[in-house]
């Protein structure tokens, strides 16, 4: 029997742990595409968010009815819907920002990280789990999509979130706003984390060996008599 | 090499073989390599003036401080005295428009060593010239600031700072062979004056450093190619001794495509490697929408050397097929 972890725990292991960009590597159309700016990023991702959780619970609801030759595609028709209320409501309300998203939108129906976490996740767990994992695993994104969009807007424009913060004298490098600049940060930035997980990793084995040692646990090599 | 025993009172040092050592190192070859540029960087300060220097030292002195920087974080042995951030740092800023910034030489360089070269695990380990990398991520980055050229001292006619390329491709004006052969035109700091970039080949050439292959099928490339399309319409495409002697074919031919970490290895390759550029230099200058393209070119195969390498490998000896 699977170990059973705390809601809380759900929530948070989309943050980092299993984080949708730099660990489960899913759902890099819209991370490459759409995060030219601070404010797409956020569109974006809370426009993936609102699909990915409520399809997510839906389909964690009924996921004992879906018979599983046909899961996938009950999947889709279930995010589809999600994602027709995502496009219209973005269209209603915020007409500019929408068209500055363009069929990105649209396209979170197939976005991997929202069937890869039904699949994985909704289709095998309790509709309050499958609630707290798609929120963590949502957040998640928002805070990826904020940063890549954020670094991308001030290095290729000078501005944040619209504000000017560089100075008048600082060109704007224009390719972090073309595609290599989107490529270039998120391989800089997963790099970083790697990098991070890795230091963090060697520190931990580092103190366990030393603990051993400390304690004289450790076999000490005897040479033969 | 290191010896066996460590105690001096012994008299026999005591080593593995080889016993006969060259005096080759990958720090003897880059000295040449920067002797070699040595008269496109005296032709650069004629032509243009001091600041050239200027921007050739903040070039150098960047690379190597972020490579040093890259490598204390890293944790690894500082390199700096195999030369090669000195080279990296001393093509890029030759390869950069005479007035070109101070910041974008900064960024320039910080790029080609960090993205170019240590993303990659330092030297030999690079997929793409680190210079050309640096170069192709300013020239995305400020495309204006790029291809702003700079009047050259002795210029006759300075009604245009366009290069020749440029005058080529936008209004049909063709700069005579002159000009072209000392430098006396507008272009990258170190790449106008082709007697001084020959010299500083033919140097390279003859001390072995770079293999003779790659330049010569770049030429023959270029020739061909080049040639074909001049026989089909001599008034609209330049011929090919202007396709050698404008830009920086030669200074990317001799000092970029050489590079021993990105070309390949194999004779065959080589030969392969170097009409590949050619190729891709004269559709890009004569179909594409930039007057130059040797940098793209060259980055371009760069990217075909693992694959080349492949292909070429000799049979090992006393194979059966």
């Amino acid at each position: 029997m699977k170990k059973q972890v705390t809601l809380l725990k759900e929530y948070t292991k989309g943050l980092w742990e299993i984080n949708p960009v730099f660990k489960q590597v899913l759902g890099m159309c819209p991370t490459l595409a759409v995060t030219v700016s601070a404010i797409n990023g956020i569109a974006m991702a809370l426009a993936t968010t609102f699909v990915l959780v409520l399809s997510s619970l839906i389909i964690s609801i009924i996921r004992k009815l879906i018979p599983p030759q046909v899961r996938i595609a009950s999947y889709i028709v279930i995010i589809a819907t999600f994602v027709t209320i995502a496009d219209l409501v973005m269209k209603a309300q915020f007409p500019e920002l929408s068209k500055s998203l363009g069929p990105f939108i649209p396209l979170i129906v197939v976005n991997c990280l929202i069937l890869g976490r039904a699949e994985a996740f909704a289709s095998k767990n309790t509709p309050v789990r499958a609630l707290f994992d798609s929120l963590g695993n949502g957040t998640g994104f928002l805070i990826v999509l904020f940063i890549i969009g954020s670094i991308r807007e001030i290095l290729g424009s000078g501005t944040i979130l619209g504000f000017h913060i560089m100075p008048l004298t600082f060109e704007p490098w224009l390719i972090m706003i073309l595609p290599a600049g989107a490529f270039l940060t998120l391989g800089l930035l997963m790099g970083l984390a790697n990098f991070y997980v890795d230091h963090k990793k060697n520190k931990e084995r580092e103190s366990i060996i030393e603990k051993f040692r400390s304690s004289k646990q450790l076999p000490t090599i005897e040479t033969e008599a | 090499m290191e010896t066996v025993t460590e105690n001096p009172s012994y008299k026999l040092e005591l080593t593995s073989s080889p016993h006969i050592h060259s005096r080759w190192s990958t720090q003897y070859a880059m000295w040449l390599v920067v002797i070699s540029l040595i008269p496109a960087v005296i032709t650069a300060v004629l032509i243009f003036e001091w600041y050239q220097l200027v921007i050739i030292s903040v070039s150098i002195a960047t690379a190597i401080g972020t490579e040093s920087l890259i490598k204390y974080i890293r944790n690894r042995k500082l390199t700096i005295n195999d030369g090669s951030g000195v080279i990296t740092g001393l093509l890029l800023a030759l390869i950069l428009p005479p007035n070109f910034s101070l910041f974008g030489t900064v960024i320039g360089a910080v790029i080609a060593i960090s993205l170019g070269k240590e993303v990659f695990g330092g030297l030999g380990y690079n997929i793409f010239n680190p210079a050309l990398a640096g170069r192709a991520f300013l020239q995305a980055s400020f495309p204006v600031a790029m291809t702003t050229w700079t009047i050259p001292n002795f210029a006759v006619d300075a009604t245009t700072t366009a290069t020749p390329l440029a005058a080529m491709k936008f209004d049909k004006i063709y700069t005579s062979f002159s000009p072209l052969f000392l430098g006396n035109i507008g272009g990258s700091i170190g790449e106008t004056s082709a007697l001084a970039v020959i010299i500083g080949g033919v140097f390279l050439i003859a001390m072995g450093v770079v293999n003779w292959r790659i330049p010569l099928s770049m030429l023959i490339g270029i020739v061909l190619f080049g040639g074909i399309l001049w026989l089909i319409d001599p008034t609209k495409n330049p011929d090919p001794v202007f396709h050698i002697f404008s830009g920086g074919f030669l200074f990317g031919m001799f000092f970029m495509a050489t590079d021993w970490v990105t070309s390949p290895i194999t004779a065959k390759g080589m030969w392969i490697f170097g009409i590949g550029i050619s190729l891709l230099v004269v559709l890009i200058r004569v179909y594409g929408g930039l007057p130059e393209g040797v940098m793209f070119s060259i980055l371009f195969m760069n990217g075909f050397v693992p694959l080349i390498n492949r292909f070429t490998q000799p049979k090992t000896f006393g194979a059966v097929k």
